[in-house]
């Protein structure tokens, strides 16, 4: 419990937490390592997880028919997982470990407990992961721009 | 607020020969894509050319191709003898022509001229660069002087982001730099290809993964103008002061000592004011539309 408090609070994520909520979530949190290629989710089912990285890379893929696309990366200090946050809790792509993987994974239905019960725990870990997902689909819309073919310093003219 | 007025210019004191053209001979072509949408060239001065001062990181020379036209081109190099590298995309009718040229042909340049990166004040702090797309040629020169100075710096973080692994300019020397422990590149390409095992999604993601101390960092900032917001905003979410953000600007110069207007973004002359500008300065461009 301890080492998993000090790991938590080294995250930026989780910096402006107070100690009571860290120790809640630290409470609900596992050191778990997973090798190459792990399938930690899987488009459409059912997420009662989410994991900080720690250490490796997991590829964000969409299945289609010709195969999985990347459309995204997480990396160290990145959280992986949001859908465990809202109804009906499914996940909306698959996640694969690219390389060995050590995480902090969460037990995201006991969280959802928490957050039922204490209604300060549940705004300020609603607020984090909210400002994520906006993150997210800023990220997405600045990827769907395709803003490296329009220009920019150096392009000359 | 009141709009702000425009000054005359007061100082006569421009470099001898700012609007002549001297002689420089390319030595050498090097295609950076494999397409050769964007390539460098190696120039030096004719013999009987005084070259001015040597460039800075960050600052550019206009480019003359007699008869067709000329252009500005960042410098994303210094050689040690003195040839100075410029790396351009071809988008436009000068810029095309120039992708025709070969070693031995030679071109007018006008320069160097702006402002550069504040590499020196950066001594002692820690250093994150962001490149977007052909942006990291402009700060080419910043990661040269930070590699052999490295003791100068904090830790040195590079962000570099291309659209795709084939469009990614410098792909040596990225291995090259990646291979060294002593700096930190992260990479990241918009669309992935099956073979490419790197990072995928926009570069501001590579911001947000930190490992830089966010009281004492100057970063650079290079790339298409929405990338260098976003990134500015993923720079201050990780609690860099605004003024401690620096970007570069591209517009169309002409005269490139700020007297044409023809680069103007408000009161600021990007060929002479930049194209480096502390983010502050450039922040309000920023959010009007079509500016």
């Amino acid at each position: 419990m301890k080492e998993l408090l000090a790991i938590l609070e080294q995250q930026p994520f989780f910096e402006d937490f107070d100690p009571m909520h860290l120790r809640l979530l630290a409470a609900c949190a596992a050191k778990l390592s997973y090798p190459a290629d792990t399938r930690l989710m899987r488009d459409h089912e059912p997420t009662e997880t989410f994991w900080l990285i720690r250490e490796g890379q997991v590829a964000l893929e969409s299945p289609l028919r010709e195969g999985c696309v990347t459309f995204q990366t997480l990396g160290p200090g990145d959280i992986l997982g949001w859908s465990w946050l809202l109804p009906p809790y499914r996940a909306s792509y698959d996640a694969r470990a690219l390389t060995e993987l050590h995480t902090l994974r969460f037990d995201a239905g006991v969280l959802r407990e928490h957050m039922e019960a204490d209604p300060a725990f549940g705004y300020m870990l609603m607020k984090h992961f909210s400002a994520l997902i906006v993150q997210r689909l800023q990220a997405a819309r600045l990827q769907a721009l395709d803003i490296y073919s329009h220009g920019g310093p150096g392009h000359g003219t | 607020m009141a709009p702000e007025t425009l000054q005359p210019r007061t100082d006569s004191a421009l470099p001898e020969q700012a609007m002549a053209p001297q002689p420089w001979r390319i030595r050498s072509v090097r295609p950076d894509v494999a397409s050769n949408e964007v390539f460098s060239w190696t120039l030096y001065p004719e013999p009987g050319v005084e070259p001015g001062p040597l460039p800075t990181p960050g600052q550019f020379n206009m480019l003359y191709l007699f008869g067709v036209g000329e252009v500005p081109i960042s410098v994303s190099a210094i050689t040690a003898d003195g040839g100075i590298v410029h790396t351009t995309r071809a988008v436009g009718s000068v810029t095309r022509t120039m992708q025709d040229l070969g070693p031995g042909a030679v071109v007018g340049l006008r320069g160097p001229f702006g402002t550069a990166w504040p590499v020196e004040q950066a001594r002692g702090r820690d250093l994150v660069l962001v490149a977007g797309g052909i942006g990291l040629a402009p700060l080419r020169p910043v990661i040269h002087a930070a590699l052999e100075r490295r003791a100068d710096f904090g830790r040195v973080v590079v962000c570099y982001g291309a659209r795709a692994p084939g469009d990614m300019i410098f792909r040596d020397e990225l291995d090259a730099w990646a291979a060294r422990g002593d700096f930190d590149l992260r990479v990241t390409v918009d669309r992935a290809t099956a073979a490419w095992r790197g990072d995928v999604g926009v570069v501001t993601q590579l911001i947000d993964r930190g490992g830089f101390d966010r009281r004492n960092t100057v970063a650079m900032v290079c790339g298409p103008e929405v990338m260098m917001r976003f990134a500015a905003a993923s720079l201050e979410r990780r609690g860099l002061k605004p003024e401690d953000i620096y970007v570069s600007m591209e517009r169309n110069m002409r005269c490139a000592v700020g007297f044409c207007g023809h680069c103007q973004i408000g009161s600021q002359f990007v060929c002479r004011d930049g194209p480096v500008f502390p983010y502050p300065v450039m922040e309000p461009a920023f959010r009007i539309r079509e500016l």
